[in-house]
C-alpha cells in the first residue's frame, strides 16, 4: 500500500501545477478579453504589430 | 439619416445598399454618402479590403464627423518613452472591426501598440513620438466610421475592479482544494462502504484525513475570506445574513473534522466544507460578473456621451475643455446644434433651446441674453456665449438634486429576498444545530465528540449552500438574458422591486414619444415629398433626414448647394425654411435676400466668436419679421439628430452635433481645436440645412395672417409645430410638417401591461395639449400635464403603491429616485440613466414588458429555488439529528441540492 503515498504526492503535484498555471494566466489577463480571443483565432495573416 | 432610415419604415424598398455602410444609397450609388466613400477607399488602399468579407454582424458604421477632443491631458508616458492612451470605441460590430482596425494601427508606422479589448470595447494605443500624434491616429480610426473617446486614465485606474480577481482566484483555489479532497474521501468511503465492509485499515484512513485536512485547511482560510468578511461586517452591526451561517457552518465543520482527524476519528467531513465553498464561490463570481458588466456597459454609455465645451478667455481665445472643471463665472460658447454642457445664464445671443431631456417640454424655448440654460439643453439656433453658474437654490437643477437626494435615501432601506429569509433561516439553523448538540450530550448520553460530531452534520446539512445559491443564480440568468435583448440592469435588486410594481408612470417626451420628430403624411403630395428627399438626402439636418426616412428611397438630386443654416437647392428648386424659399413673405423684406448673399462670404472666417455671434444675431434680427409664426423649421428635430443615433438596437448613445462631414466646407462658428492646441476656423456650429437665421420657434406668431393653418395637431396653444418649405419653378410651395410620434409599439406595450395587471399612468411636463394627444395616441385615460418636478413626485407619492418610473429627462429624476423602480431610455440625459435601475436601448417599449414580465418569471424561480432548498432541509435535517448522515449522505445530498437549484435557475432563461 505504500504506492499510495506516491500517488497522492503526484496527483498533489500535477494537480498543483495546473492551479499555478491557472493563476498564472489569470494574472497575466488572459481572461480579459474573452470575446476578442474567441475572434483573434479567424486573423489568419497580417497580424498587428503588439 | 444614419438611424432614421432604419427605424422610421421607409416606404419603399432600398434597391442599392452603399459599399461601406450597407444602408441605403440612392439609386445608381455606389456609395450613400462621402464619407463611406472615403473609408471605402482607404481601406480599400491598404490592401485590407478582405474587410467586407469578414464583417458577419452588421455592416461597418457610417463615418460621421465626431465632436473633436483635446486628447493631451488623458495620454500617460510609458517607462519605455512611449505615450499612451485608453480609448472607449463606439460601433464595434465583430472581430472584423478589431481586425480593421488594428491592422490600420499596424501600417502606422510610429504605433507601437494598438490593441482592441472586445469585450470592453476599448482600444489600447500606444505610439512614439509627439502627444499630438495621436489626434493623427484617433482621425485615422474616425474615418473608418468608429467614434474614439478618451478614458481618463486616473479615473480608469480608480475604476479597476481587483475583486473580480480576487474572487477568482479564491474560486481556482476552493476548485483544486474540492478535487483533491474528493479524491481522498471517494477512497475513505469505498474502504468503509458505508461502514458495512470496514476494508480499510485506519492507518491508512488516518494518512488520507490527514493529506485531507492539510490541503482542506489552507484552502479555506484562503477561499473563504470573502464570506467571513461579509459575516463579520453584518455581526458588527448586529444583524446577519446569508454569508453568517455559512461561516459559521464551515468554520465548524473544519475544526471538527480537524479534531476527528487528530483523535483517529472515522468520519471528517472536509470534503463537505471545501466544496460548499466551491459551489458558493461559482455563485459568487457570477453575480459579480454580471453587475460589473453591466457597470462597464453604463460606464462607456456615459464616457461617450461626454462631450469637451469651448470655454471662452478673457482675451477671447477659446479652448476645448471637459464641463465638470469649469468655475463659476468663466464664459463658454455653444455653436448651433450643439449640447449646452454647463448650468448658467445666456451673455450674448438669441437662440431657441431644446429643453425636452430637461423639462420634458416638446417645443424648443426661446432665449436671450440673461435666460438661464441648463446642462443637457442643446441650442438649436444661432451661436451662444453662456457665463457658468453654480446650481443655485431655487433654480430647477437645485429643486431636482434635492428632491433626488432625499429619495434615494428611502429607497436604500429595501431588503432582499435572500436577506428575508437568511433573517430568519439563521437562527432556526443555529437553533437546531444547538438542540442536537444538547440533546444528545445531556439526553442521549453521547459522548462531547459524538455530540459535537452530529451537531456539525445538522450544520453541513442546513449549511444555506442551495439556499444561497437560490437567488444569485437566477438573477444572474435573468440579468444576462435581459442583457442580451438590450435591457441594462443596474441595481441587483431591480428584479425584485420590478416584480412587485403594480402600476406604470411614463414620462411623455422621449419616453412615450419617439425621441426624433417625424414627418406629418396627412395631405402631403407624394411627387413633392420625392422631390423634398432628393434634396434633403444631400442634408444632415434632422428635419431633412425626418424627410428622406418618411420618403423610402429617392434618387439624390444633382447639383446641390448647401445653404449652411438655411437650406439647399438645385436647379430651381428650393427646400428650407419659409424666409429661404420665399414663401409670401420674401417680397415684403428684401432686407432677407440680402441676408442670404451676405452669409457666405460673412461666415468663412468665424475664427473670432464675436464675430460669429455677431454674424448671428444679425440674421437673427433679419429674420424674426419676415418669419410670421411660419418660419421655423425646428427644434426638436435637431435635438433628435443626436438623440437618435442610439435609437439603433445595440448602438449606444452618443452627441453628435449636426454637422457636415470631414470634407464640407461652409463650417462657421464653431471652433475646432487642432494639434497643436491652437483655434482654427471653419467650422460650423454644424446644421447645414433648413435653417433660417434663427430656429428659433416663434412662440407668439401663429396670430399672424400669413401663418397658414397648422394641420400638425402640434398648433395649439399659439405654437406652430416645426415644418419646412419646398419652393418648385411654377408651382406653388409646399409646406412639410412635423410632430411629435408615439414610439411604435407604445400603444401596444401599453395594452400590454393593462392585461398584466397594471395601472398606467402619464405625468408629464410638457403642455396639456400635447400631452392630452399623446396620451389618445397610446391609450392612457390617467394623465397630468405641466408637472413641475416638484408635482411629479407629489403625484408619484399619492399614487401610493408599487411604482415603475419610466423617464428620460432630468425632470424626471426625482421621480426616477422616488419611485419603487425605474426605468430610462439610452436616450435620457445623463442623470436619468445613473438615477435609473434599468437602462433600456432600442426604438421601442416593448422593453418595458419585458422587463416586468422576467422580473415576475424570476421572482417566481427565486420563491421555487428557495423553496427547493427549504424542501430538502426538511427532509434531510431530521437524518442529521439522528445522527444517521454519514459524510457521503452529507456530500452527496448538497451537491444534489444545489444542481437542482442552479438546473432550477435555468429556466429564467426561457
Amino acid at each position: 500500500m505504500n504506492v499510495i503515498l506516491l500517488l497522492i504526492a503526484a496527483s498533489l503535484f500535477l494537480g498543483g501545477c495546473g492551479l499555478a498555471v491557472f493563476l498564472w494566466s489569470l494574472r497575466t489577463g488572459q481572461y480579459e478579453d474573452l470575446d476578442g480571443a474567441a475572434n483573434r483565432v479567424l486573423f489568419d495573416h497580417d497580424p498587428p504589430k503588439r | 439619416m444614419t438611424a432614421l432610415a432604419l427605424d422610421a419604415g421607409p416606404l419603399e424598398t432600398a434597391t442599392d445598399s452603399c459599399a461601406h455602410c450597407g444602408q441605403p444609397a440612392a439609386v445608381g450609388q455606389r456609395f450613400c454618402c462621402p464619407g463611406c466613400a472615403a473609408a471605402f477607399e482607404t481601406i480599400q488602399s491598404l490592401g485590407l479590403g478582405s474587410y467586407y468579407e469578414r464583417c458577419i454582424a452588421e455592416r461597418p458604421p457610417r463615418p460621421e464627423r465626431f465632436e473633436p477632443y483635446d486628447l493631451t491631458r488623458f495620454i500617460t508616458v510609458r517607462p519605455d518613452g512611449g505615450k499612451e492612451l485608453v480609448l472607449a470605441i463606439d460601433g464595434l460590430r465583430c472581430g472584423a472591426c478589431v481586425w480593421l482596425i488594428e491592422s490600420v494601427l499596424g501600417r502606422e508606422p510610429s504605433v507601437l501598440t494598438g490593441r482592441v479589448n472586445m469585450t470592453s470595447r476599448r482600444l489600447r494605443l500606444a505610439w512614439r513620438g509627439p502627444a499630438s500624434e495621436a489626434a493623427r491616429l484617433v482621425g485615422r480610426i474616425e474615418a473608418l466610421g468608429y467614434r474614439l473617446v478618451p478614458f481618463d486614465p486616473v479615473a480608469l485606474a480608480a475604476a479597476r475592479d481587483d475583486t473580480d480577481r480576487a474572487l477568482i482566484r479564491a474560486l481556482a483555489v476552493a476548485g483544486f482544494a474540492a478535487i483533491n479532497v474528493m479524491l481522498m474521501s471517494i477512497g475513505v468511503w469505498a474502504g468503509d462502504a458505508a461502514g458495512l465492509l470496514d476494508t480499510m485499515g485506519p492507518a491508512t484512513r488516518d494518512l488520507l484525513h490527514i493529506v485531507s485536512a492539510l490541503i482542506a485547511l489552507p484552502a479555506i482560510a484562503y477561499a473563504g475570506q470573502p464570506f467571513f468578511r461579509s459575516a463579520l461586517a453584518v455581526l458588527r452591526h448586529g444583524r446577519t445574513n446569508m454569508d453568517v451561517p455559512i461561516s459559521l457552518g464551515v468554520l465548524l465543520v473544519s475544526g471538527l473534522s480537524l479534531t476527528q482527524t487528530l483523535s483517529h476519528g472515522r468520519d471528517a467531513y472536509f470534503d463537505s466544507a471545501v466544496m460548499l465553498l466551491f459551489f458558493l464561490l461559482i455563485g459568487r463570481v457570477l453575480d459579480h460578473r454580471a453587475r460589473g458588466q453591466v457597470r462597464a456597459s453604463v460606464e462607456l454609455l456615459l464616457t461617450l456621451r461626454s462631450t469637451d465645451v469651448t470655454v471662452l478667455a478673457v482675451d477671447g481665445t477659446a479652448a476645448l475643455r471637459p464641463a465638470r472643471s469649469l468655475l463659476p463665472g468663466e464664459r463658454v460658447l455653444v455653436g448651433m446644434g450643439e449640447r449646452i454642457g454647463v448650468d448658467g445664464v445666456v451673455e450674448r445671443g438669441d437662440s431657441s433651446v431644446d429643453t425636452s431631456l430637461v423639462t420634458g417640454e416638446s417645443l424648443p424655448v426661446t432665449v436671450t441674453a440673461g435666460a438661464a440654460v441648463f446642462a443637457g439643453t442643446m441650442n438649436l439656433g444661432a451661436p451662444l456665449t453662456v457665463r457658468v453658474t453654480a446650481a443655485e437654490d431655487g433654480t430647477l437643477l437645485a429643486e431636482c438634486a434635492r428632491l433626488i437626494e432625499a429619495s434615494e435615501a428611502r429607497r436604500s432601506r429595501f431588503v432582499v429576498l435572500a436577506d428575508r429569509v437568511a433573517r430568519r433561516y439563521a437562527p432556526a439553523v443555529h437553533l437546531t444545530a444547538l438542540a442536537t448538540f444538547v440533546g444528545w450530550y445531556v439526553w442521549g448520553g453521547a459522548s462531547l465528540s459524538a455530540a459535537l460530531l452530529t451537531a456539525s452534520a445538522v450544520l453541513i446539512i442546513t449549511c444555506p449552500c442551495a439556499l444561497a445559491l437560490a437567488v444569485p443564480a437566477v438573477q444572474v440568468i435573468a440579468t444576462a438574458r435581459l442583457f442580451r435583448s438590450g435591457i441594462l440592469l443596474k441595481s441587483a435588486t431591480a428584479l425584485e422591486r420590478l416584480a412587485e410594481v403594480d402600476t406604470v408612470v411614463f414620462d411623455k417626451t422621449g419616453t412615450l414619444t419617439e425621441p426624433s420628430l417625424a414627418l406629418v403624411r396627412d395631405g402631403v403630395d407624394p411627387a413633392a415629398l420625392r422631390d423634398a428627399a432628393s434634396l434633403a438626402a444631400h442634408s444632415r439636418h434632422p428635419l431633412a433626414r425626418a424627410l428622406v426616412a418618411a420618403s423610402g428611397n429617392v434618387p439624390m438630386a444633382d447639383q446641390v448647394e448647401e445653404h449652411p443654416g438655411q437650406g439647399v437647392s438645385a436647379g430651381g428648386m428650393r427646400l428650407g425654411s419659409a424666409a429661404f424659399v420665399a414663401v409670401s413673405v420674401e417680397r415684403q423684406f428684401p432686407a432677407s435676400s440680402d441676408r442670404h448673399g451676405a452669409a457666405s462670404p460673412d461666415r468663412g472666417g468665424a475664427a473670432s466668436p464675436d464675430h460669429g455671434e455677431a454674424a448671428s444675431s444679425d440674421r437673427h434680427g433679419a429674420a424674426s419679421p419676415d418669419r410670421g409664426g411660419a418660419a421655423s423649421p425646428d427644434h426638436r428635430g435637431a435635438a433628435s439628430l443626436d438623440r437618435h443615433g442610439p435609437a439603433r438596437p445595440g448602438h449606444l448613445t452618443q452627441q453628435r452635433a449636426a454637422s457636415g462631414g470631414p470634407d464640407e466646407p461652409g463650417h462657421d462658428g464653431g471652433i475646432e481645436l487642432d494639434h497643436d492646441g491652437g483655434i482654427e476656423p471653419g467650422h460650423d456650429g454644424g446644421i447645414e440645412a433648413g435653417h433660417d437665421g434663427g430656429i428659433e420657434s416663434d412662440h407668439d406668431g401663429s396670430g399672424r395672417p400669413d401663418d397658414p393653418p397648422t394641420s400638425s395637431g402640434e398648433g395649439h396653444d399659439g405654437q406652430s409645430g416645426p415644418e419646412l418649405w419646398l419652393s418648385r419653378p411654377g408651382r406653388a410651395p409646399v409646406r412639410f410638417t412635423f410632430a411629435e410620434r408615439p414610439r411604435h409599439d407604445a400603444a401596444e406595450t401599453i395594452a400590454r401591461l393593462r392585461r398584466m395587471g397594471l395601472k398606467v399612468r402619464l405625468l408629464s411636463g410638457d403642455r396639456a395639449a400635447s400631452v392630452a394627444r399623446i396620451a389618445a395616441a397610446v391609450g392612457i385615460e390617467d394623465w397630468r400635464g405641466e408637472c413641475s418636478p416638484v408635482d411629479k413626485v407629489a403625484a408619484l407619492r399619492q399614487m401610493g403603491g408599487r411604482v415603475l418610473m419610466v423617464g428620460d429627462g432630468l425632470n424626471d429624476g426625482p421621480c426616477l429616485a422616488e419611485a419603487h423602480v425605474s426605468a430610462s431610455p439610452a436616450t435620457a440625459a445623463d442623470i436619468s440613466q445613473t438615477l435609473a435601475d434599468a437602462v433600456f436601448q432600442g426604438a421601442g417599449l416593448a422593453a418595458i414588458g419585458e422587463l416586468i414580465v422576467t422580473a415576475r418569471r424570476a421572482r417566481g424561480l427565486m420563491r421555487g429555488n428557495i423553496g427547493l432548498s427549504i424542501v430538502y432541509n426538511v427532509l434531510m435535517v431530521p437524518l442529521a439529528v439522528a445522527g444517521i448522515v454519514t459524510p457521503w449522505l452529507a456530500a452527496a445530498a448538497m451537491s444534489g441540492s444545489s444542481l437542482l437549484v442552479i438546473g432550477n435557475s435555468f429556466r429564467a432563461r426561457a
